[in-house]
């Protein structure tokens, strides 16, 4: 097993002809990632990377019947690109584009959340399952198929985790980035949810940061709900405060958010603490005892 | 993106919320005529600067004559404001917010922002307005209320009620403040605010609600489609090699080390620093080249770098996910022989093609190390920095 994503994965790329869009369904496909098509408005009929080009998600739905979908196009685009897909009737959306508008993302989380979809990121890598299938711009080399879950708010710190798990041996059951958004389409506990119930997995490694109290939630389900071991590094451990405006932020987030916050709540809970960015794959490591 | 409190109440008047009569002036000179024109005896003259706690700074004065709002026009303008809120180095005063004087008979709070808990926009008020709310909120909680309102929100009326019952409003105050709330709301909602503040929201003698300051931060991602509000934007409130990056779409934060670091991703660039420090170094700057580095982006990060003179070594560190590290590396090469480097530069690529970017590096014949591990490279910066 795995989660979200697996060789049965039917991927439909949504921006599929545009730069990125085409860069990262080139390099899923070679990955071994089963693409059955894409969509761009305007260009349906096309082939495109030796795919079908459709004008939209449910004229791909009648035709190839996707799975899934991986949206690459221009954030101001987005919303209507995401909800069209959870319309249509794709089940998993995982959206790389960043700087989606924060109220955009308000309704749209609310609608798959109404459609029982699951949408991760945007702002995010996307989501791997080594060997298997690659929905995401994660370079795919690093990655190892092995036990360990993988879940971070951070593109590059999520690769950090990986490369290091890898070398050591372990590698990887699955990989989800959900993105550093405020909003953001799942959270640490929708994925560790996931994790707990993946047989494959033996730990989880949750790379999180400062900002928001999205760590300290987890931290707290982590303590009643996953009986796995979960090895955790907080980036931001150096970083100033920042200038503000206003009062407003600060009371609600009641004094939280700095990385020395979410690490005693992390450690409170039970979760080991990697204390440095290098040392995750060594705390894994001694975590399992091997 | 934040807004002046000028700007910020435009806004306001455009949403029908009550707000003192006004003028702003970017001249002493033209202070006498502005009070002239407001009218009355007394007025309060303000210092415009993106930062709070301006009042026990001395950035709000009353003045009862209007050669007294040219006086603290002059010793203002030009001038850094600095407040709790600001850096050491305080924030440029370039206009004045000269207002009619309003009697005050009470002190409110009123704010909304997003909350990432409840995913909604959450209204906070409390009865106890002023610089001490955060006290209020941490000692006194039952003074404050969040009440979360969804988008095209049939309960607002509702909503608004149980606002106003902390507040401690009275019956006439209520029917102003139903209609007020939802103007917030909208124009909450259609300029794409991430932050809106009025601290305070007072009653005045009349038992009037009136809105006596005005804190708005629009959602930078939605600047797209708001035109009129990018137009607002005052960069002289930015640091001016923040602004700089920004306007090359680099994250740039200065710091006070001696490491200047360059990485792609704000996670990674937080964890670098993280590095750094944890092997005893001080970085110079969070640098955050983004997703999509180009060789232009690279040359202009080494230039904003090295614009800071403590810097001793560069240290650069890439995970290549969308960035190819061979472009990367392109990019170091141009930029070094572009840019008059003279400090020692320790190059991390790791990723999408890296092996490529290694040699690339190695055949530019620059004197830069190239170290592909991420503990060996922070420690080597560490010890080119001593």
């Amino acid at each position: 097993m795995s989660i979200l994503v697996n060789s049965d994965t039917r991927l439909l790329v949504q921006g599929f002809t545009g730069s990125q869009g085409t860069l990262h369904s080139k390099q899923s496909i070679e990955y071994g990632t089963n693409i059955v098509g894409g969509v761009t408005p305007g260009k349906g009929g096309i082939q495109h990377l030796d795919k079908p080009v459709f004008n939209s998600v449910e004229e791909a739905m009648n035709e190839v019947e996707p799975n899934a979908s991986i949206i690459f196009v221009p954030a101001k685009f987005c919303k209507d690109s995401i909800l069209e897909a959870a319309q249509s009737g794709i089940k998993l959306i995982v959206c790389i584009t960043e700087g989606i508008p924060t109220l955009d993302m308000l309704e749209i989380k609310k609608q798959v959340d109404n459609l029982g979809v699951r949408l991760i990121g945007p702002n995010c890598p996307g989501v791997i399952t080594p060997g298997q299938a690659k929905l995401g711009i994660m370079p795919g080399n690093i990655h190892q198929k092995g036990s360990i879950g993988i879940i971070s708010r951070s593109g590059t710190l999520t690769y950090e985790a990986v490369k290091q798990t890898t070398d050591l041996g372990f590698g990887q059951s699955s990989c989800v980035g959900i993105g550093g958004d405020p909003i953001p389409g799942s959270s640490f506990i929708d994925i560790l949810k996931l994790f707990e119930d993946d047989n494959e997995t033996e730990a989880i490694v949750m790379v999180g940061e400062i900002g928001g109290n999205a760590e300290e939630s987890a931290a707290e389900y982590i303590k009643s709900n996953i009986t796995k071991p979960v090895i955790s590094y907080i980036a931001g451990q150096t970083a100033p405060e920042g200038k503000r405006m206003g009062h407003a932020g600060a009371i609600i987030a009641g004094g939280k958010g700095t990385a020395e916050d979410k690490i005693k709540k992390l450690k409170e809970c039970g979760v080991h603490i990697a204390d440095n960015l290098v040392s995750i794959g060594k705390k894994v490591s001694e975590v399992l005892g091997r | 993106m934040n807004l002046h409190e000028y700007q910020g109440k435009s806004l306001f008047a455009e949403y029908n919320l009550p707000v003192s009569k006004g003028k702003v002036i970017f001249n002493s000179s033209d202070a006498v005529n502005a009070c002239n024109e407001i009218g009355g005896v007394r007025w309060v003259v303000k210092a415009q600067v993106h930062a709070g706690g301006r009042g026990k700074a001395g950035g709000v004065e009353l003045v009862d004559s209007p050669e007294m709002a040219e006086e603290f026009s002059k010793k203002w303008l030009g001038n850094r404001l600095v407040t709790y809120q600001t850096d050491a180095r305080g924030q440029l005063v370039n206009s004045i917010l000269i207002e009619e004087c309003t009697e005050i008979s009470k002190e409110l709070y009123l704010s909304a922002v997003i909350d990432r808990d409840s995913q909604k926009i959450v209204f906070i008020g409390s009865c106890e307005g002023g610089v001490n709310i955060e006290e209020v909120a941490k000692n006194s909680p039952e003074k404050i209320i969040y009440q979360g309102v969804d988008i095209n929100d049939e309960n607002l009326q509702e909503d608004a009620i149980n606002i106003a019952k902390v507040l401690k409003l009275n019956e006439h105050q209520i029917t102003q403040f139903i209609p007020m709330v939802e103007n917030f709301l909208r124009l909450f909602i259609e300029k794409d605010l991430s932050l809106l503040e009025i601290n305070p929201l007072v009653i005045n003698k009349n038992g009037d609600l009136h809105c006596l300051d005005a804190k708005i931060n629009i959602d930078t991602n939605a600047l797209f489609r708001q035109p009129d509000i990018q137009d607002m934007y005052d960069e002289t409130q930015d640091d001016p090699q923040e602004a700089e990056a920004a306007k090359h779409d680099l994250s740039y934060v200065s710091l006070d080390g001696n490491i200047g670091c360059m990485v792609n991703g704000a996670g990674l660039a937080m964890g670098t620093m993280d590095t750094i420090k944890f092997y005893g170094g001080n970085p110079a700057n969070f640098l955050d080249v983004g997703g999509t580095a180009t060789q232009q982006r690279v040359a202009q990060a080494f230039k904003i770098i090295l614009k800071d003179p403590g810097v001793k070594v560069v240290l650069v560190n890439i995970f290549g996910g969308i960035v190819r590290c061979d472009l990367i590396a392109e990019g170091v090469v141009a930029a070094i022989k572009e840019v008059n480097i003279n400090v020692p530069v320790v190059v991390r690529l790791e990723g999408n093609n890296s092996d490529l970017g290694a040699k690339i590096l190695s055949d530019a014949k620059i004197s830069v190390e190239s170290i592909n591990n991420l503990s060996d490279a922070a420690m080597k910066a560490v010890e080119l920095a001593r």
